[in-house]
């Protein structure tokens, strides 16, 4: 697994798929970059905005400034919409840290090959600060801000998919489909 | 081995499964619909190639439901699309919106229309597909990346869940309805209290609920980070499908030495009707506790709360009264729909209930159950709080981000709708015991 570096963006709990994209967005047509990009312009744009110190996305633009998400307990929870984890990708987002998945995040993240849902112990979200520098190398994440070490848990089974860059490609090099 | 423990052995030609196993296993039926149906096919073909066929033809049943009602050029352009694509692949089981084909909300229509069996594995891109567990059969939503994979192999990796049992003894009272129980549980266990886990319902008084409430507590499964909520096939369950031709499907029951992750036992006649507060399904509290709130919508609609059991309940207690705040009304399928005019109470149909106590009555869809486009009906644009037989109450999730919801059974939204304040609908339990006519 190569190594990741970039800035953190912090968020809490129960992170549900409205608040990762709004259903008003749904409409854009994945397939077409043209229009996919907009998922990454509203991605988080669900959030409360009383919540929010910092915007994921600036203004208009369709990347955000961060490559990290740093989250709490049941990420990615409610709806089945893969552009939820789509809009992360879209916008930058390598890498998800949390303590806890929803399970159809989990695996549209990993299936559809948008970002690695990395899983903690750690109350990471006291620990780290939205715009920490962090590097996460096999299961060892450095904040470099800080210079603190946190170990991640074990990818297990689904490294395989991972590495491969999502289901299809797993399935083509195991033999289980031919392209 | 738990019911879905022997589906899923079934359908991966195993004897044996046990939770944390991962398997691949062939799947029954597919479904998709506008929101997630053009994603799904766009990496159908860019992985199998643009010619390429589905699997079965017969075993993708595409329903177009999310956003029909709408003048957004994207939401038109998404079902041309999934139009064309059903076309050029023949597939046999396609709802097309604008002719009389068009059904509704897909998980109430894929009862209607005979495609739930025991038995089964149902895959669909669609957190809410998990309602169809009310029929015995395993039933998952899935992103359209897992949906593409099917489509083209008619197979899904699956980690076998462990189970959760929900018992109810005896007999739920009158004013008890499939979502005061299925929110009670997710509150007693929590909002993330099921990831990963399937979420089984049985008892006595289970097994006294007609089917369309078996569907609202399974529907709700995902609300609890559930993989699937079930309920084993019974008399029920055979009538309701024979009534659709449905007669070839099998029937599994769990082991009684079957190992579950917990038992929950409720006694039946204690259930109280209970609401969930923003922002939160799991925050969950007695109705009666919160009569301090005020509400100035009701909504009555969705897979949840939006079916024809539920707009009996909520006629039982609209008729003859004015509502005192807006109440919208959205039935999830033509059928439901159909229903308003053949379905009486005291001579009354229940679209002239609706219509003489003040209602809105909207075209059958999702409509603002998840917010949607800027003119679905019923959705929210300022500050309103609203009272909604619908399944989620996220920030945001009505479509005005300034917007609360509060979820609660179709008896509780109708006498909210009365009072303009959270009512519990004990208030008119002799409205509630009011029969059809029939």
């Amino acid at each position: 697994m190569d190594k990741i570096r970039g800035k953190a963006y912090v968020v809490g709990d129960n992170i549900d798929t409205d608040q990762i994209i709004p259903a008003i967005h749904l409409v854009y047509r994945t397939d077409l970059e043209e229009e996919a990009k907009n998922y990454g312009k509203y991605a988080m744009s669900g959030m409360d905005p009383k919540t929010i110190e910092v915007p994921f996305i600036q203004g208009d633009r369709y990347e955000s400034d961060y490559t990290i998400m740093i989250s709490g307990k049941n990420f990615g929870c409610g709806s089945s919409r893969e552009h939820a984890p789509l809009s992360l990708d879209k916008a930058g987002i390598k890498a998800v840290v949390a303590e806890s998945y929803a399970r159809i995040f989990y695996r549209n993240s990993v299936d559809g090959g948008f970002l690695i849902p990395y899983e903690t112990k750690d109350r990471l979200v006291d620990e780290i600060k939205t715009g920490d520098e962090i590097e996460i190398s096999g299961n060892i994440l450095k904040n470099i801000t800080t210079n603190k070490e946190y170990i991640l848990g074990e990818l297990g089974d689904i490294e395989g998919i991972i590495t491969a860059g999502g289901i299809f490609n797993y399935a083509v090099q195991n033999g289980f489909i031919t392209k | 081995m738990t019911i879905v423990e022997k589906i899923l052995a079934n359908r991966s030609n195993r004897t044996q499964v046990k939770p944390g196993d991962n398997i691949w296993v062939d799947v029954d039926i597919l479904m998709t619909h506008d929101v997630c149906g053009p994603g799904t096919m766009g990496i159908f073909k860019g992985n199998f190639g643009e010619n390429a066929k589905v699997w079965d033809k017969e075993k993708i049943v595409l329903i177009p439901d999310h956003y029909i009602f709408t003048k957004d050029k994207y939401a038109m352009r998404n079902i041309e699309y999934v139009t064309k694509f059903a076309k050029e692949q023949e597939i046999k089981h396609f709802y097309e919106p604008f002719t009389s084909d068009y059904k509704g909300v897909c998980h109430v229509a894929l009862a209607e229309e005979g495609h739930n069996k025991p038995g089964d594995v149902l895959f669909g891109t669609d957190s809410h597909t998990c309602t169809s567990g009310a029929f015995g059969q395993f039933a998952s939503g899935i992103g359209n990346t897992d949906a593409g994979f099917i489509m083209g192999t008619g197979k899904l990796w699956v980690r076998v869940p462990e189970s959760i049992k929900f018992q109810f003894e005896g007999k739920f009272p009158s004013y008890i309805m499939g979502k005061d129980v299925v929110l009670q549980t997710i509150g007693d266990i929590g909002f993330d209290g099921a990831t990963y886990r399937c979420m089984e319902y049985g008892g006595q008084a289970i097994s006294g609920l007609n089917m369309e409430e078996r569907m609202t507590i399974c529907n709700m499964a995902i609300e609890a980070g559930g993989k699937c909520g079930i309920i084993a096939a019974d008399e029920v369950t055979k009538k309701y499908l024979e009534e659709r031709g449905v007669t070839e499907y099998e029937v599994h029951n769990s082991d009684t030495d079957a190992v579950y992750h917990s038992v929950h036992t409720y006694d039946a006649s204690k259930v109280v009707p209970v609401v969930a507060k923003p922002y939160s399904p799991g925050n969950v509290e007695p109705a009666e506790n919160l009569s301090h709130i005020e509400v100035t919508r009701s909504y009555i609609g969705s897979c949840t709360g939006g079916k024809t059991t539920d707009f009996i309940a909520a006629a039982k207690i609209l008729k003859g009264e004015k509502v005192k705040i807006e109440t919208f009304i959205v039935p999830a399928t033509r059928n439901v729909e159909r229903n308003f005019e053949t379905i009486t109470i005291g001579g009354e149909t229940l679209r002239e209930i609706f219509e003489n106590a003040g209602c809105k009555i909207g075209p059958p869809s999702c409509a603002a159950c998840l917010g949607g486009p800027e003119d679905t009906f019923g959705r929210t644009h300022a500050d309103e709080v609203v009272i909604s037989t619908t399944n989620r109450n996220f920030h945001g999730r009505m479509g005005s981000m300034d917007s609360k919801v509060y979820l609660a059974s179709p008896f509780t939204a109708a006498a909210s709708a009365l009072t303009g304040r959270i009512t519990d609908p004990r208030k008119y339990i002799s409205k509630i015991e009011v029969e059809i006519d029939g």
